[in-house]
């Protein structure tokens, strides 16, 4: 809600009411009143909160994690045995295909994108992001996207050809379902989210800093999003073109990918991976800038080498650039070619080494302190070097030869996807619960969730190391009793022991899920600086109010909430306490700004969004449908563009009683 | 519709004012995100370009790029592309100077020369369509038509900016008060001529 209700200047009573039900629009903007619910669904259909957003975007791909997570169980009971009856062949593509689509799209991504939604602002001491509207706009565009993605599910089957969707196998011929084209038109969609979203965060890191806020002064969550974002930025519209072409192909007879026609097979893979493999740094920098919060915090000391830490991140983002084609390494580049990448795929080891060290050397001497949270940071250190290691072999290209399309690659990505960007992405969870609900996740039931996890997750993927180096390839339905081996490497038995692994692993998640609805259930509220936090998003109330900040803090240090905390003892050299948490928020309550300006909710983000799935579903039915879709696109773009970002005071009726000096001027487009 | 107008601009005009202070880099926030947008857009153009540079020799059955290309026509036109450039900068000019019939005149101007280029497009296709390249060809025909019609989309989604730009400044009652929105579509269009001069040379231009 647009308008904010002050208390006179003096008013020590931090009484901040959200202007509410009594005020009603006035006018009409395009075609549709502008929304003023503050409460119930309506408030949060219409919302263009950023943490309002951040929570959606955030239960979304907890939704679509347990459908991942299902997906990979059946999976994993297929191959429990030899010659598995769970799943037909068919089944079983679409299978590896969904679970890897919707765990890499609709469960990492978003929620890494929710995360950053949520906390970027408060960590830099904004009130809202650079363009809330195309922030709603940008999670009705993911939910749209994954929706029609699953969609194929239900009609005729979901798409087939592995989450890289090699090209000519996923043209017409090999592919004959509607799944592909589900698939494309979904990723394309959740693409326009990614895009968006991009752009939105990137302006809203360069422009709306506190004061006092420069670049290196920023939180290193915010640091490590900003790369993340930059390499959706620029890696988005070649997944876009590579979709389009398929598209074209698959719906209107073009030949980018007809052999017979003389197409290069390779050249989908080339823009596949020219995506791809930034898409992997886009899936796991954000769980390295989660535990360079979280370590630090846990361990009672600054950051080790926080400008190493930026800085290694960003050659990250540079490097990864530089190293798609060792994807290809047995499609016969050439020597020179894959030299190269060879090379590039060695380098970019160092930077993340780099990181490894600083966070080993941050917990070294530090008075740790073991919370779910901290443990969480810590099997992600663990996890990641043992991917980081399996992943150098790789850039030996002899050696990746051999190992390409085994299950070897199989146990290394999930090493570094799971044991990295999942693990941060739970150490994440239960670090900031109460920055976001209020409340602290049970730490009991914390622990139990990690150990499982840790034991699934080692027992799930550990095994394949080996099913890998003996051969196992990846994408088979099934494997026989007869090739299975004998003694150690006995096939059989890894095969059963990761898939018994996978239920312990599910177990652990479950764990997650039961603790979030424990933790609701509870009355017990958490201290407002539960953690002993450092950074500026623990400088407000838990939950944040509406508008994050009182007054907008002044920036005077790297972990600024930590300084106004402790200060050093120049006779000791030790920190000690000046201040505690609650007396340096009632110090930004005292200071409070009188006019506070925040974006209107608006339907048009919504509308718009609603229209792409419709065009998508009109251009593999039936043609006329997605004329509707382009008419509702184009009746919400107007609608957009002739609504004010921000309501005028004007807009409103007044609310009947109490007499309020607060109005509502914006500061930020949408 | 002229008084709905009317109401909504005045707090536009405010929220202008508002904004200028308040962002760390000085640049605003819609001209900061029009750049990284168009940032976003060269690798999009450069998936494309890249596609056609593979195929563009792959004809199949079909007609060679020498024996459609009608070089002659299409220097016109990208001509009429490029001046539109230029009356688009006289646009943003009479903009900053808060002159809005000028910047209505030279936005329309604009508009119109972006239209000749587009229906230059359409009368190309036509006839390369009628001396035997259809979509489905060959691969030279599939990516050509793939890359120069998704230029000649952002042509039109340039032309409609700016005719909208037109209706909006027509009903605003402060001069001037949408510079920044004519400098930003100024940005886009831009853009927009500079892939065209890329796509010229490269695909027009440069022999097989």
């Amino acid at each position: 809600m647009a308008i904010i209700e002050r208390p006179a200047p003096g008013t020590t009573v931090p009484a901040l009411i959200p202007a509410a039900p009594a005020i009603t629009p006035t006018r009409t903007f395009g075609a549709l009143r502008r929304p003023v619910a503050t409460k119930g669904w309506k408030s949060w259909l219409f919302t263009v909160d950023h943490k309002k957003l951040g929570l959606m975007y955030g239960a979304t791909a907890l939704f679509f994690f347990i459908v991942g997570g299902l997906e990979a169980v059946l999976i994993r009971f297929q191959l429990a045995a030899p010659e598995g009856k769970v799943l037909n062949a068919d089944l079983y593509n679409q299978m590896f295909t969904m679970h890897a689509t919707t765990m890499v799209f609709l469960f990492v991504m978003p929620m890494a994108a929710g995360f950053a939604n949520y906390f970027i602002p408060l960590q830099i001491g904004a009130r809202d992001v650079a363009f809330p509207r195309i922030n709603a706009f940008g999670f009705w565009c993911l939910l749209a996207g994954g929706i029609v993605v699953n969609l194929s599910w239900f009609l005729g089957g979901a798409a087939d050809g592995g989450w890289f969707m090699y090209a000519p196998n996923s043209g017409p011929v090999f592919s004959p379902s509607n799944g592909v084209d589900f698939w494309a038109f979904g990723l394309q969609i959740a693409g326009i989210a990614s895009l968006t979203g991009a752009i939105n965060l990137i302006v809203t890191v360069l422009n709306m800093r506190a004061p006092g806020m420069t670049l290196m002064k920023m939180p290193i969550f915010t640091w490590m999003m900003t790369v993340v974002q930059f390499l959706l930025l620029f890696a988005v519209p070649v997944i876009t073109v590579a979709l389009f072409l398929l598209s074209f192909q698959r719906s209107f007879g073009a030949q980018f990918f007809d052999v017979a026609a003389g197409a290069d097979p390779l050249l989908w893979q080339h823009l596949f991976w020219i995506f791809g493999h930034p898409e992997v740094y886009i899936l796991v920098l954000p769980s390295f800038g989660i535990i360079s919060e979280v370590l630090p915090v846990f361990s009672r000391k600054p950051l080790f080498g926080y400008p190493f830490v930026v800085f290694s991140g960003a050659a990250i983002g540079f490097v990864g650039w530089g190293v798609w084609a060792h994807h290809m390494f047995a499609s016969g580049l050439g020597p020179v070619s894959v030299a190269v990448f060879s090379l590039a795929t060695m380098a970019i080891a160092v930077p993340t080494g780099v990181k490894i060290i600083n966070w080993t050397l941050t917990m070294w001497g530090g008075k740790l302190v073991f919370t779910t949270a901290m443990k969480f940071a810590v099997g992600l250190i663990v996890l990641f070097t043992i991917g980081g290691l399996s992943g150098v072999t790789h850039s030996v290209a002899p050696s990746d030869t051999q190992q390409t399309d085994t299950y070897y690659i199989v146990a290394h990505f999930h090493y570094v996807l799971f044991g990295g960007a999942i693990f941060g992405l739970f150490s994440g969870f239960y670090y900031w619960w109460p920055k976001m609900f209020g409340k602290l996740l049970n730490e009991q039931l914390g622990s139990w969730n990690f150990w499982l996890m840790v034991i699934g997750m080692n027992m799930t993927f550990g095994p394949m190391h080996i099913l890998g180096l003996q051969g196992q390839p990846r994408r088979m339905y099934q494997w026989t009793e007869a090739r299975a081996g004998e003694g150690f490497f006995n096939l059989a038995f890894w095969n059963l022991v990761a898939s018994i692994g996978s239920v312990i692993l599910t177990l652990g998640i479950l764990l997650f899920l039961i603790n979030i609805v424990v933790t609701a259930r509870s009355k017990v509220r958490a201290p407002l600086d539960p953690w002993n936090a450092r950074s500026l998003e623990w400088m407000t109330s838990n939950p944040p109010k509406e508008h994050n900040f009182d007054s907008i803090p002044h920036v005077h240090h790297l972990d600024e909430f930590f300084h106004r905390k402790y200060e050093e003892d120049s006779a000791t050299h030790t920190m000690r306490e000046v201040a505690t948490a609650e007396q340096v928020l009632a110090e930004l309550e005292r200071n409070a700004d009188e006019h506070i300006h925040m974006p209107s909710p608006s339907y048009w983000p919504l509308v718009l969004a609603v229209g792409l799935p419709v065009v998508s579903l009109g251009v593999i039915y039936s043609i006329p449908v997605a004329i509707v879709g382009g008419v509702i696109i184009l009746y919400a773009m107007y609608g957009w563009a002739l609504e004010p970002s921000v309501a005028a005071e004007s807009d409103f009726d007044e609310p009947s009683s109490n007499g309020h000096n607060g109005h509502a001027v914006g500061t930020s487009h949408g | 519709m002229a008084t709905m107008v009317t109401q909504w601009e005045l707090p536009m005009a405010e929220t202008a004012t508002h904004d200028t202070h308040a962002t760390s880099t000085g640049l605003s926030n819609v001209k900061l995100g029009m750049w990284l947008f168009l940032g976003s857009e060269c690798l999009l153009f450069g998936g494309l370009i890249s596609t056609y540079m593979l195929y563009r020799g792959r004809v199949s059955d079909g007609p060679t790029p020498e024996q459609i290309y009608d070089i002659p026509f299409t220097s016109v036109s990208s001509f009429v592309l490029l001046m539109s450039s230029l009356t688009m900068v006289l646009a943003v000019a009479a903009a900053h100077k808060r002159d809005d019939r000028g910047t209505n005149l030279w936005l329309t101007i604009t508009a119109l020369l972006g239209a000749t280029f587009v229906g230059g497009q359409v009368y190309e296709f036509t006839a390369f369509y009628n001396e035997g390249l259809g979509f489905t060809t060959s691969l030279f025909g599939s990516s050509f038509y793939t890359l120069t019609g998704f230029h000649g989309v952002h042509v039109t989604v340039g032309i409609i900016m700016l005719l909208a730009m037109v209706a909006i400044n027509k009903r605003s009652r402060v001069p001037g008060s949408k510079s920044e929105t004519v400098e930003m579509i100024g940005l886009y269009w831009h853009f927009v001529d500079i892939v065209w001069i890329i796509i010229f040379t490269l695909v027009y231009l440069i022999p097989v």
